[in-house]
């Protein structure tokens, strides 16, 4: 990817480091902006996230007081956090599975070149990637809607429900309604990542299978899928990070409602640093902020324990 | 010569459309086979953007008709929904918002990234390894657990009363991906340009903006349109922001406050979603390949 030559940079002396350093000054400068704008927005904030967990303090006075760890004994007591980190953890497990799955099946059946209409197919999958989340969260209120909203409608008219159901209303659906509407949010973007997989396979072996009268099924199972792999733990990890990342569509869908039957992680933190959530709750950015870090924590364990878990499944001897 | 234009070059798969369609597919000249899929795929694809329709046809409709039957076809063609969200609603406002927000990011983003993005691809110098280790490892950072940091950042510069703070947070939220696309391009340039332009006097600064940087319009193409999906897109940075100046809203944000105060106006939301999404929309149809691209390099990546 990045060309490095065949040998590597070995400073001589510790002075000709300087010069070596000195010799490419412009490429500092020319790093220095972007530096600048990824240390004020990602660097930063990390870093501070964990320095304002140790605060009780509102945001709003410049009153800060260190607490030490009471915020993080809070949260490990709060039912709200563990609803909201229970419901992320759903969110991830029911969606990326789903999303992943029905996206395969789909980027297979279109990388096809005999279905003329495939790019067009394509395209229609991708629109919702790329219409703004919260706008698409709004609309699905209205679509959802139990008076007179077109799935209602539609359901009815089937004769599949004689009573329209309350999708976003109702503690047992709403949930489920929102990671529906996610997965088909974004099935285009993890379509669109199996078929750049799905292109690096060489042409050759499907001719070579083909011509020892492999059947479609062998085909797929022992050429496409294993080839895909490799494709498949980066995709897995791209799409389990998405799944995270759905303040926007939750919020704007049901606001974690009702009683909170679907918050999830990021609307917890949102609710409790800013004081949006009604009931007149005080913003708490330090309470927050430990909310944040003992969640991104949590996930980093669950991504690392993946990460061992698929290596050791690729490192076993094929049988 | 440094003036002659070079022929464009294709150094990379990914300054190419990736050929979907290319693949020879199992049994291609299985005629039925290809028609009963067509024939499934029809109506999944039409339902697949009907919410879509539905918005349109909702913003084209009276408050009485909305809810009142499936059809997507107005009985009445209702136009009074647009300037009515316009200008009552604000979205008027919100729009030129989100119009400024969107091309002063994309500005900010395409010039830095493509500045790092060519020192890293084309040098080695002390450092640069740390620097891309560093970049790398950030990448898979959800927004929603930097916002408290970043909302603090901009009160604390004073740069929440202007739309600079949104500017700048919607900059630099997530230009990593970016940053590699152009390191890879850049690192698979051949050095012969680069070399005449040297011979022929140029410096650091006139070889990069004269020679590399033209060469590059397909990166700069692909990431000037996923930042403007994303500025255009974002919620809960603008949301944040803008908590205590409603005039500095974008249009997602200003949307979802229009749903809580006018929450019985169908027509006004449905026109006021359809002004949002439908320029984003259209932008997709005809850059299609360049939001494709951008995509496929992330895994690729």
């Amino acid at each position: 990817m990045v060309r490095q030559g065949a040998t590597i940079y070995k400073p001589k002396r510790q002075r000709s480091l300087w010069q070596e350093a000195w010799k490419y000054r412009w490429c500092y400068v020319f790093m220095l902006p972007s530096l600048i704008l990824t240390g004020m927005f990602t660097f930063y904030p990390i870093i501070a996230s964990w320095y304002f967990a140790f605060l009780d303090w509102s945001g709003f006075t410049a009153a800060r007081t260190f607490v030490g760890l009471a915020n993080f004994r809070e949260v490990m007591t709060d039912d709200l956090f563990w609803g909201a980190f229970r419901r992320s953890m759903i969110f991830m497990v029911a969606s990326v599975p789903l999303q992943m799955g029905l996206s395969l099946i789909v980027a297979i059946v279109l990388n096809d070149r005999a279905l003329k209409l495939a790019p067009v197919f394509r395209t229609m999958f991708f629109i919702p990637v790329v219409t703004t989340t919260a706008i698409v969260g709004i609309v699905m209120s209205f679509v959802f809607s139990p008076f007179n909203g077109p799935v209602n409608g539609i359901l009815r008219n089937l004769g599949i429900i004689s009573r329209p159901i309350d999708f976003l209303g109702g503690a047992d659906t709403a949930l489920w309604t929102v990671i529906g509407v996610f997965v088909w949010k974004w099935f285009g973007i993890t379509m669109i990542y199996w078929l750049a997989s799905l292109q690096t396979i060489p042409q050759d072996l499907y001719e070579a299978a083909r011509l020892d009268g492999a059947t479609r099924p062998q085909l797929l199972r022992h050429i496409i899928l294993p080839l895909l792999t490799p494709f498949a733990i980066v995709i897995l990890l791209i799409t389990a990070v998405g799944s995270l990342n759905v303040f926007a569509l939750v919020q704007t869908m049901t606001g974690g409602g009702p009683f909170f039957a679907s918050e999830v992680m990021e609307v917890y933190i949102y609710r409790t640093a800013f004081g949006t959530g009604g009931g007149g709750s005080v913003p708490r950015l330090g309470y927050a902020s430990a909310a944040g870090v003992f969640f991104g924590i949590a996930v980093m364990v669950i991504t690392i324990v993946q990460g061992l878990a698929v290596r050791r499944i690729r490192t076993r001897p094929i049988s | 010569m440094m003036s002659t234009q070079p022929e464009p070059l294709q150094p990379s798969a990914l300054s190419k459309t990736p050929n979907w369609t290319k693949t020879r597919w199992w049994f291609s000249g299985n005629r039925p086979r290809l028609v009963i899929t067509t024939l499934i795929l029809i109506p999944i694809c039409l339902l697949w953007i009907y919410p879509f329709l539905w918005t349109v046809s909702a913003a084209l409709k009276s408050n009485g008709e909305i809810f009142a039957g499936l059809g997507l076809i107005p009985r009445e063609l209702e136009l009074s929904n647009f300037p009515r969200a316009w200008t009552e609603a604000n979205i008027g406002r919100y729009f030129i918002n989100t119009v400024i927000i969107t091309v002063s990011s994309v500005a900010i983003v395409v010039v830095t990234t493509a500045m790092m993005g060519y020192v890293l691809g084309r040098y080695r110098y002390p450092g640069k390894r740390i620097v891309i280790g560093i970049l790398v490892a950030t990448v898979f950072l959800p927004q929603g657990y930097t916002i408290i940091p970043v909302f603090e950042l901009i009160s604390s510069l004073g740069l929440s009363s202007s739309l600079i703070g949104v500017i700048l947070g919607t900059s630099g939220g997530s230009p990593i991906i970016f940053i590699l696309l152009f390191t890879g391009y850049f690192s698979r340039l051949p050095n012969e340009l680069e070399e005449a332009a040297i011979i022929d006097g140029a410096g650091f600064l006139r070889v990069f903006w004269q020679v590399m940087l033209p060469l590059s319009k397909p990166i700069i193409a692909t990431v000037a349109i996923m930042q403007t999906l994303h500025a255009w897109n974002d919620f809960l940075l603008p949301l944040v922001l803008t908590l205590s100046r409603p005039d500095l809203r974008t249009l997602s944000v200003g949307v979802y406050a229009f749903q809580g105060e006018f929450f019985i106006d169908w027509g006004g939301m449905a026109a006021a979603a359809t002004i949002t999404i439908l320029p984003i929309i259209v932008l997709f149809l005809f850059m299609q390949r360049y939001f494709v691209e951008g995509i496929a390099g992330a895994v690729k990546q």
